[in-house]
């Protein structure tokens, strides 16, 4: 990508200038001859310029700045960019911007464009319904990856899968013999997997919401976590990944019903576990490193280490996209897996893009650690600014933002890239618990034990919606792929729908 | 002087006493007996004394015990399904919070029930105003007789300032004003040590209300700020009400009930 910059600049730089600038005259065109210009270079997020530096009139805005942008790409559609300078949205004409943050105008300001989705989610706004039905505290709620089955993890020892769009409950699943703490849907949608304090998982048809073989005992403590393995690595989802007190991490095949590697090195529980995009899985334990394997013989690649104490969340960049697989906004379905892995392939180099798959770590130390292991045992950022532990940290969908939810009663946005602060978000009066994303990266939810969910809003850095309803702490919370809904549950047994 | 270990020289020239194991054994089988003579027997102090050493050697005794039960049987741990389901993300965290930090599954009850007092005292014993009051007698004659001293506990705010003690016609001691009370939540069964904020309602009247006079069945607010507890709409609960459930003038302090 660079190099063909490169070239095409020297040879085409006179002709872009006057591209750029006609693209920009045609809608200032009136007041071109009293209008300052400023020199100004694009980039895209990893800072590979766009072209060379432009003159760029004083009175053009975001709206001129995307127009040029989508010609300087040779887009056939029209896409929406936001803009940044210096890690601060450009909403302004940049003469205004330039007057207000007191920016020479002879220096080359550097204007970084990001691409924003194509489609727009609306904020949830209300609770459609109440279901209850477990009969003790909500654990764990997850969306399908599709966004069309919804399941729920409970202390009742049940799993249940729920209707949503009569808001009835569909399937109770018995099985487990303890608490059911964490639930894990297959990218594609086949299967639903649930881990117990008991230490055994069960698999479940989410079409009949029978279980599919007897429990994979092997744990033998309580499970913490589950990753499936992307689809775009193997077409049928058949292995997944589980992490345990117990300091194990397993990976399960559903075909063979039984467990194939067992990833053993942890000194302590491992807390989280995530099955990368590049085939790689991740483990993040209380003993404060986080380990690296590979997935066909199980042997350790990377340790890094840094964090002084446990490890308690990690995302990868590409998170969501592994989630939902090859489902997008748009609601299409496949037939055949073939076809479901090479659309899961090209969205995901699409998301990946050139970098390496980013990750990033939330501990206890109150701090967190963005990664780039691919690349190197290194951190490539230290976050800090929490005064609580960081309890979770999930990528935007796009991968431009991460979001840190802590018990410092605050929610922190850090970008995605870089690691820098961008923004804290205050106003939870108890420890934040869980946050998740909507999919066109605009909107943040998160849940709290302060018994609320709130919705911030990334543009404008504020609250947009706050959501009360919930008798007591809010354990789980999900936000559906297609956008339309919310799920929350939490110790007052209920779980809640929230919609726009 | 020590005399040496005779005793133990002896023995190890000679051997035990023929019958020695047998008065050992004699002795130790008469020691309860003799024990429990001295239990019937000692009065006051001493029997105090004894019955408490005695209590102390018992509690050792079964702990002991249990002890050495609890090593030789095998049990299963976590083998049953508990109460109150943690996630998680929260099941190696230090339990020790939650004991305060308490659930607002128990709502505010008295907001749905506006302007109903369902108190668990309903009703308290009513206190005659010359057992509440001392009367005092002032003058150079002591021939006045218009000034009264409060004989139960009260609370002053920390904004009251006296009168000219000339003019004081109420006197609430010092050494009966309170600023604390241990408050327990019926739910959860622990107490805590809350500051009180005011004086809600004296049961025996409208005057003792406003003095702050703190009799058994008094509504007393109390700052429950530490507690933790939230609304559903998520903002903290600062002040929570609370009746007192003893007799604080005669136990120098409050217990009372918190009210939800």
């Amino acid at each position: 990508m660079t190099t063909q910059t490169g070239k095409r600049k020297d040879r085409e730089t006179e002709k872009m200038e006057v591209q750029a600038v006609a693209a920009a005259q045609v809608v200032v065109a009136e007041e071109r001859e009293e209008s300052h210009r400023v020199i100004c270079q694009l980039t895209d997020p990893e800072g590979t310029p766009l072209g060379s530096p432009i003159f760029l009139p004083e009175t053009a805005g975001p709206k001129e700045l995307q127009q040029l942008v989508n010609q300087l790409l040779n887009n056939e559609e029209k896409l929406p960019y936001s803009f940044y300078v210096s890690d601060h949205e450009l909403a302004v004409q940049l003469g205004s911007y330039l007057q207000k943050n007191k920016v020479s105008v002879e220096k080359v300001i550097t204007i970084v464009y990001q691409p924003q989705a194509v489609f727009r989610i609306r904020p949830v706004t209300r609770c459609s319904s109440t279901i209850a039905g477990h009969t003790e505290a909500v654990l764990s709620v997850a969306f399908s990856p599709d966004g069309r089955h919804l399941a729920s993890g409970s202390g009742d020892t049940t799993v249940r899968m729920w209707d949503w769009n009569t808001q009835t409950p569909l399937f109770t699943c018995k099985g487990h013999k303890n608490w059911v703490l964490c639930i894990a849907w297959s990218p594609d949608g086949k299967y639903l997997v649930s881990g117990s304090k008991a230490g055994e998982l069960i698999c479940w048809d989410p079409q009949t919401g029978k279980s599919l073989g007897n429990p994979l005992m092997g744990h033998k403590k309580w499970i913490t976590g589950m990753s499936w393995e992307p689809v775009h690595l193997s077409a049928p989802c058949r292995r997944f990944v589980s992490a345990s007190k117990d300091g194990d991490a397993r990976i399960w095949d559903v075909a063979l019903k039984k467990c194939i590697i067992c990833l053993t090195g942890h000194t302590l529980a491992i807390t989280c576990v995530k099955w990368g995009g590049d085939g790689f899985i991740y483990t993040g334990s209380q003993d404060c490193t986080i380990k690296i394997w590979e997935t066909t013989q199980g042997k350790l690649i990377r340790e890094l280490k840094g964090h002084g104490h446990w490890v308690n969340s990690l995302a990868l960049s590409t998170e969501y996209v592994l989630r939902t697989g090859a489902f997008d906004h748009t609601g299409k379905h496949y037939s055949s897996p073939e076809e479901m892995k090479q659309v899961a392939l090209e969205r995901y180099n699409k998301m990946r893009g050139a970098a390496p798959e980013r990750l990033v770590s939330g501990s206890d130390d109150f701090t967190m650690f963005l990664w780039e292991p691919a690349a190197s045992k290194h951190p490539k950022n230290r976050m800090t600014g929490h005064q609580q532990l960081v309890n979770h940290v999930y990528f935007s969908p796009d991968g431009q933002w991460i979001a840190s939810a802590s018990f410092d009663k605050s929610v922190k946005l850090w970008n995605g890239v870089t690691g820098s602060f961008v923004a804290a978000f205050r106003g939870h009066v108890g420890p934040v618990y869980q946050i998740s994303w909507s999919a066109d990266s605009r909107l943040l939810l998160s849940g709290s034990k302060d018994s609320t969910l709130k919705v911030w809003d990334i543009r404008t850095q504020k609250l947009k919606q706050d959501l009360p309803g919930h008798a007591d702490e809010v354990f789980a919370v999900d936000w559906s792929p297609d956008g339309e809904k919310v799920a929350s549950g939490g110790k007052d047994k209920v779980l809640k729908l929230w919609m726009g | 002087m020590p005399q040496g270990d005779y005793i133990e020289l002896h023995r190890k020239r000679n051997g035990y006493r023929h019958d020695h194991f047998e008065r050992k054994r004699k002795k130790e089988a008469r020691e309860v007996h003799k024990r429990s003579k001295i239990a019937q027997n000692t009065l006051g102090i001493k029997g105090k004394m004894f019955a408490k050493k005695r209590y102390a050697e018992k509690v050792l005794l079964k702990k002991t015990l249990a002890m050495h039960e609890e090593s030789s049987t095998r049990r299963k741990v976590d083998d049953n399904v508990r109460e109150g389901a943690l996630p998680a993300y929260l099941l190696d965290r230090d339990e020790t919070t939650r004991a305060k930090v308490l659930s607002n599954t128990v709502k505010q009850k008295q907001k749905e029930k506006a302007g109903k007092w369902d108190v668990p005292l309903p009703k308290v014993r009513p206190v005659a105003e010359d057992e509440m009051f001392r009367v005092i007698r002032s003058g150079k004659r002591k021939t006045k007789q218009w000034k009264r001293m409060i004989t139960k506990a009260t609370f002053v705010g920390p904004s009251f300032t006296r009168k000219p003690p000339k003019y004081e016609r109420f006197i609430r001691p010092s050494g009966l004003r309170f600023t604390k009370a241990h408050v327990t939540h019926p739910e959860l069964k622990c107490t805590f040590n809350l500051e009180i904020i005011g004086v809600k309602r004296n049961p025996n009247g409208p005057m003792y209300t406003s003095l702050g006079v703190m009799t058994r069945g008094t509504i007393i607010e109390v700052n429950c700020s530490e507690l933790g507890l939230v609304t559903p709409a998520g903002k903290v609960v600062w002040g929570k009400y609370a009746q007192v459930t003893n007799n604080p003038e005669n136990d120098g302090c409050i217990n009372a009930v918190l009210l939800v």
